[in-house]
């Protein structure tokens, strides 16, 4: 089997590793780790006060989520446009070998 | 695909499904896994981790250096590296305990580049989602970078390099180092927790089990994801980029040439 044909299997189990919880645990919040992290360690040491407070917050959840989303987005960009200029690379240097 | 093939991958999804659900029910309750965020290393610690990391850090700046001018038509490649521990980091992906945790995408260029190269790549994340999303944090830098940046590139590394020498499939060396760096990661971070918050009975060991037994199992549907987008990424890069694989002695095996670094270096 080609290597680029077994990706499609692989890529499958990705979304089903990915997708899969949120049909198994159907109860759950699926909260962000950062405020469960807080109770965990005030639990732990109930005098703890954070020192230090971010700079800059983003001022709501949807601005959050932009930010997450154009981080994705500008990885993936050049990640994919890498592999583009790869496959063009290759194609060339085999038609000027034949 | 041959039948051999198609039992072998039914094989493979059962015993996945069997681990979700086992986890299921084993820990239904909602657990977290990310960095440490601001402020919440006391200020010690904080310190500690930022002294630590430094060595490192000058050490991947010079190995970037030297992997530029030896190579200066790996910089793609290396840029590439870097998008994809970019990207990974961005996915808040479900885990079966019912809480959210990232991949880190740093196994991929860890292999490629070496470990102390992602050390670089993966600060430069950690510094940007402090900055801009909040996630994590500045004085915890040192920490997450430690974590993520250190420990989990130098495992994928050791991983890959050791089980190549036995004779592992490179499929399977690729998909252990990327994963087991990724799980360290975390494995790391609860430690680093756990030194920070010993547990008034059981102390460190305690305290730090306690954060593991939590992070571990989030983390790792997470980080066989991870394991395999690495492995997906190479398979690319087979077909490619088998020029640039070849140079950093991916194929082959080999050390880079130390005479070669004394002519051009």
């Amino acid at each position: 089997m080609k290597p680029l044909a077994k990706n499609g299997i692989l890529l499958v189990i990705v979304l089903a590793l990915a997708f899969s919880p949120l049909f198994l645990a159907r109860n759950a919040e699926f909260a962000g780790a950062d405020d469960q992290a807080e109770k965990a360690i005030s639990t732990l040491n109930v005098n703890y006060e954070p020192w230090f407070k971010p700079l800059w917050e983003p001022p709501s959840g949807e601005v959050e989520s932009f930010l997450f989303a154009l981080q994705a987005a500008l990885g993936s960009g050049f990640v994919f446009y890498y592999l583009g200029y790869a496959k063009g690379k290759n194609s060339v240097n085999k038609k000027e070998q034949s | 695909m041959n039948r051999r093939n198609v039992k072998k991958t039914g094989l493979k999804i059962s015993i996945l499904l069997a681990y979700v659900l086992g986890v299921y029910i084993v820990f239904p309750d909602s657990a977290y896994a990310m960095h440490i965020m601001e402020g919440f290393l006391p200020f010690n610690w904080a310190a500690f981790w930022m002294v630590a990391m430094v060595p490192f850090v000058i050490l991947g700046v010079r190995s970037i250096k030297k992997t530029v001018t030896l190579y200066p038509n790996l910089k793609m490649l290396l840029g590439m590296a870097g998008a994809f521990a970019f990207v990974l980091s961005a996915m808040k992906i479900p885990s079966v305990t019912g809480s959210c945790s990232h991949p880190t995408g740093v196994g991929l260029g860890a292999i490629l580049f070496g470990p102390t190269a992602m050390t670089v790549l993966g600060m430069i994340v950690l510094i940007f989602q402090a900055l801009l999303l909040a996630h994590g944090g500045l004085t915890t830098l040192g920490a997450n970078t430690f974590s993520m940046a250190i420990v989990g590139p130098l495992v994928s590394f050791g991983i890959y390099k050791g089980l190549n020498k036995l004779g592992a499939p490179r499929w399977l060396s690729i998909f252990l180092a990327a994963a087991l760096g990724d799980l360290m990661t975390y494995v790391t971070t609860s430690i680093q927790l756990g030194l920070a918050f010993p547990a008034a009975i059981g102390g460190v060991m305690a305290s730090a089990t306690k954060f593991m037994s939590i992070f571990a199992f989030t983390q790792v549907p997470l980080a066989i994801s991870e394991g395999i987008l690495t492995v997906m990424v190479f398979n690319v890069l087979s077909v490619y980029s088998q020029k640039e694989l070849r140079l950093l002695s991916i194929f082959s095996g080999k050390e880079l040439p130390s005479s070669k670094q004394g002519v051009k270096a």
